[in-house]
C-alpha cells in the first residue's frame, strides 16, 4: 500500500514542532520521534492516512512499513477516517463500577450511534476504552486531549452540545472535570 | 497525622510552577548532592532507604541500581516509568500533574547517581495534558540552571525530555517501554540480557516507576535512615494509594507503610467508608492484577492478623488468602457488585492489551473474555468454571511477559474466593441477569479450606 503521492503538505508551525522533537533524541535515533510525530499529525489531520505515514517515514528517514506497524499496534492512532471530535469513554472495572455503561447508552440515544460509529454529520465518533487513570473520579471520559471525569447524563449533554459548537475545543490541551 | 514526603506541598496555591516550588525547598536536594556527595553515596543512601520499587514488583531500588552496568565508553539511561496504564491506578499522574518538579529533581539526582546523562520520561499518550505540564517545568528546569550543561558547576550535565506512548498498556512493562521509546511496537523483548546490560539503544539502562524516582528527593535531603524509620520491617516509606471504587472518598492518598487497611478504608482522612452504608464485598488492593480479596479477608488476615497497608502483609497467606500492594491502585467493591461481571471486565480489558507474541496469552486471554462473558450471561455451565481455572493455570508462568501471569492471577483468585457466586450463575441464570449474588459466605471458604 505503498503510496507515491507527495501531495500531503504539513503546515511550517507543524514541521517546526516535529523537529523539535527529532532534536530530542540522539544523532541517528531520530525514530523514538515517531510516536510523538505520529500524534502531531493525527492532531492536525484528524487521522493518519497512508500519505501522512508515508510522508512521516520520509521525515524520519525509515520505511514506510516501520511507521504502518507502530500506527496499527497503538490504539491511540486512527488509520481510518474518524468524526472530528472522539468521545473515548472508559469501561473498565472502576469505572464500569460507577456507571460507565449507563453513559455509553446515554449518549448512544443522545447522537443515535452505536459504539465505534460516527455520526452522519461527521462530529462524533463513539469509542469504549480501558482504564484512563482517573478511576478516582468516574465515570469519566476522554475526548481528543481532554478530561471529562465525574460523568453525570446532564454534562455529556452539555459537553456534546459544546464540541458540536466547536469541534476543535478538544485539542485546546484543556481538561475540565 | 501522617507523615508526608512526597505530597506535603502539594496543596500550596502554585506549587506546579518553578518558582514557588523552589521557594518551598524544592531542589535544595540536587544542591546537596552536587556540591556534598558523590554518585555512590546517592546509591548508598537509597540503599539504606529501604526504598523498593513503587511500579508493582517492590524490588529494592538501590539493588537495582547497584546491577546497572558500567562499561567505559558507553552512555547509560535512565527512564521513568509513567506509562501508568494498570486498572485502579491514578497516583503518578496525580504527583505530575500537581508538583512537576518533584519528579524533575529526582530524575536529576537519580540520573547523578547512576552517570546518566541523558534521561527520559516515557508518559502513556492519554496524558498528554500531563506531558505538557512536565515540558513546561522541564524548560522551568533548564531556564534555572538545574538541568543542561555542568549543573551548578559540578561538571555534570544531563537533558531531560518527556516521550509519549500511544494506548498501550504493555508499554508498562519495561522492556516493551523500552522498545517503544525506540519508536518501536511494544513487543517486550526476552530476558536476558537485561535491560541493566542492553536496554535502550542496548545500552545499559534503569526504568523505574515515577514514585519510585520522586521517592530520592526526601532521601537526599534527610537522609537513607530517616526515611528507612517509617514504615515497617521491609515496607519502608510512605506510599502513595489511589483508592476507587464504592468508597465515600476516592482519590490518591500518601500513607505511612503500616497504616492499617482498616484505618485506610474506614476512616475520615481516607477513603471514609463504604458509600451509601453499604457493606464491603471485596477489594483489590494492588491494582487490576492482583488478586481480589473477599470481604473476611480484607481487613484481617486468615490468621486473624490485623492487615496492614504492607508489601509483606498484604501477601500474608500467598495466593491462597493474600494479594499484594502492587502499584497502590486500591479498588473497593460494595455488596451490590457481581465478580463475575467484574472479572470479566478485567479479562477483556487483558485479552485487549495482550501483544500477541506469546500463544499462550494471545489464545488463553480471549479465550477467559469468552467463558467469562458466557458465565456472566448466564449462558455458562459448571465445566466451564473449570476450564477457566485450568486456562489461567495454563498461561501463569508460560510467557515471555508477565502479562500473562497478570491476566491470570484475577481469575485465580476471583474463582478461589467467589466460586459460590460462579456456581449460582449456572444455577440461577435469569436470576443473575437481574441481580447481584451479595456477600459471599465466610462458611463455605472455611469448607473448602479446612
Ligand atoms: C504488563 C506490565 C505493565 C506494567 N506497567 C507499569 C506501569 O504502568 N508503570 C510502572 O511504573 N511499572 C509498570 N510495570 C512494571 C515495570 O515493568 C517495572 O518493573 C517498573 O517500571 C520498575 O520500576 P520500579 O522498580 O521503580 O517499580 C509493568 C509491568 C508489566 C509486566
Ligand atoms: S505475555 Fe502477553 S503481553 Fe507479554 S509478551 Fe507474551 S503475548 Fe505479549
Ligand atoms: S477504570 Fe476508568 S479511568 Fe481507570
Amino acid at each position: 500500500m505503498t503510496s507515491t503521492e507527495k501531495n500531503i503538505e504539513f503546515p511550517q508551525s507543524i514541521l517546526d514542532e516535529c523537529n523539535r522533537v527529532i532534536q530530542l533524541f540522539p544523532e541517528g535515533k531520530q525514530k523514538s520521534a515517531l510516536l510523538r510525530i505520529l500524534h502531531i499529525a493525527q492532531a492536525h489531520f484528524g487521522w493518519l492516512s497512508v500519505e501522512v505515514m508515508d510522508y512521516i517515514a520520509r521525515m524520519l528517514h525509515i520505511q514506510p512499513i516501520e511507521v504502518y506497524e507502530v500506527a496499527t499496534f497503538y490504539s491511540m492512532y486512527d488509520t481510518k477516517k474518524t468524526g472530528k471530535v472522539k468521545l473515548e469513554v472508559c469501561q473498565t472495572g472502576p469505572c464500569m463500577i460507577e456507571g460507565a455503561e449507563r453513559i455509553i447508552t446515554h449518549i448512544e440515544k443522545r447522537l443515535g450511534i452505536k459504539v465505534g460509529e460516527t455520526t452522519k454529520d461527521g462530529i462524533f465518533t463513539l469509542k469504549g476504552v480501558e482504564c484512563l487513570g482517573a478511576c478516582g473520579y468516574a465515570p469519566m471520559l476522554q475526548a481528543g486531549e481532554n478530561f471529562h471525569e465525574h460523568l453525570t447524563e446532564e454534562k455529556v449533554d452539555a459537553l456534546i452540545d459544546e464540541y458540536r459548537a466547536n469541534p476543535t475545543a478538544n485539542y485546546m490541551g484543556m481538561i475540565n472535570d | 497525622m501522617t507523615k508526608k514526603l512526597l505530597l506535603e506541598n502539594v496543596h500550596i496555591e502554585g506549587i506546579n510552577s518553578y518558582d514557588v516550588y523552589r521557594k518551598n525547598g524544592g531542589y535544595s536536594a540536587v544542591e546537596k548532592a552536587l556540591k556534598k556527595m558523590s554518585p555512590d553515596d546517592i546509591v548508598e543512601e537509597v540503599k539504606k532507604s529501604g526504598l523498593r520499587g513503587r511500579g508493582g514488583a517492590g524490588f529494592p531500588t538501590g539493588m537495582k541500581w547497584s546491577f546497572l552496568a558500567k562499561p567505559e565508553g558507553v552512555p547509560r539511561h535512565l527512564l521513568c516509568n509513567a506509562d501508568e496504564s494498570e486498572p485502579g491506578t491514578f497516583k503518578d499522574r496525580y504527583l505530575m500533574e500537581k508538583i512537576p518538579h518533584l519528579l524533575i529533581e529526582g530524575m536529576i539526582l537519580s540520573s547523578f547517581a547512576l552517570g546518566a546523562n541523558q534521561s527520559y520520561i516515557y508518559i502513556r499518550g492519554e496524558y498528554m495534558f500531563v506531558l505538557r505540564i512536565l515540558e513546561k517545568a522541564i524548560a522551568e528546569a533548564y531556564a534555572n540552571g538545574w538541568l543542561g550543561k555542568n549543573i551548578l558547576g559540578s561538571g555534570f550535565d544531563l537533558d531531560l525530555s518527556v516521550t509519549p506512548g500511544a494506548g498501550a498498556y504493555i508499554c508498562g512493562e519495561e522492556t516493551a517501554l523500552i522498545e517503544s521509546l525506540e519508536g518501536n511496537r511494544g513487543n517486550p523483548r526476552m530476558k536476558p540480557p537485561f535491560p541493566a546490560v542492553q536496554g535502550l539503544w542496548q545500552r545499559p539502562t534503569v526504568v523505574n516507576n515515577v514514585e519510585t524516582i520522586a521517592a530520592v528527593v526526601p532521601i537526599v535531603n534527610n537522609g537513607g535512615d530517616e526515611y528507612a524509620k517509617i514504615g515497617i520491617g521491609r515496607s519502608t516509606g510512605t506510599k502513595l494509594i489511589s483508592a476507587s471504587g464504592n468508597i465515600n472518598n476516592p482519590g490518591v492518598y500518601e500513607i505511612e507503610l503500616g497504616l492499617s487497611v482498616e484505618e485506610f478504608i474506614y476512616s475520615e482522612e481516607y477513603c471514609g467508608g463504604i458509600k451509601n452504608g453499604k457493606k464491603i464485598k471485596a477489594c483489590v488492593p494492588g491494582g487490576s492484577s492482583v488478586p481480589i480479596l473477599p470481604h473476611f479477608l480484607i481487613t484481617k488476615t486468615a490468621e486473624s492478623n490485623d492487615r496492614l497497608m504492607t508489601y509483606e502483609s498484604l501477601a500474608e497467606g500467598g495466593f491462597a488468602t493474600g494479594s499484594m500492594l502492587g502499584s497502590g491502585g486500591f479498588i473497593v467493591y460494595d455488596e451490590d457488585q457481581c465478580i463475575v461481571r467484574n472479572t470479566w471486565n478485567f479479562s477483556r480489558f487483558y485479552h485487549h492489551e495482550s501483544c500477541g507474541q506469546c500463544s499462550p496469552c494471545r489464545e488463553g486471554t480471549g479465550w477467559m473474555e469468552k467463558v467469562l462473558h458466557r458465565l456472566e450471561n448466564g449462558r455458562g455451565t459448571m465445566e466451564d468454571i473449570d476450564l477457566l481455572w485450568d486456562i489461567q493455570g495454563n498461561i501463569e508462568g508460560n510467557t515471555i511477559c508477565p502479562l500473562g501471569d497478570a491476566a491470570a492471577w484475577p481469575v485465580a483468585a476471583a474463582i478461589r474466593h467467589f466460586r459460590e457466586e460462579f456456581e449460582w450463575h449456572v444455577t440461577n441464570p435469569n436470576e443473575a441477569t437481574k441481580r447481584n449474588y451479595g456477600l459471599i459466605s465466610e462458611k463455605v471458604f472455611e469448607k473448602v479450606n479446612a
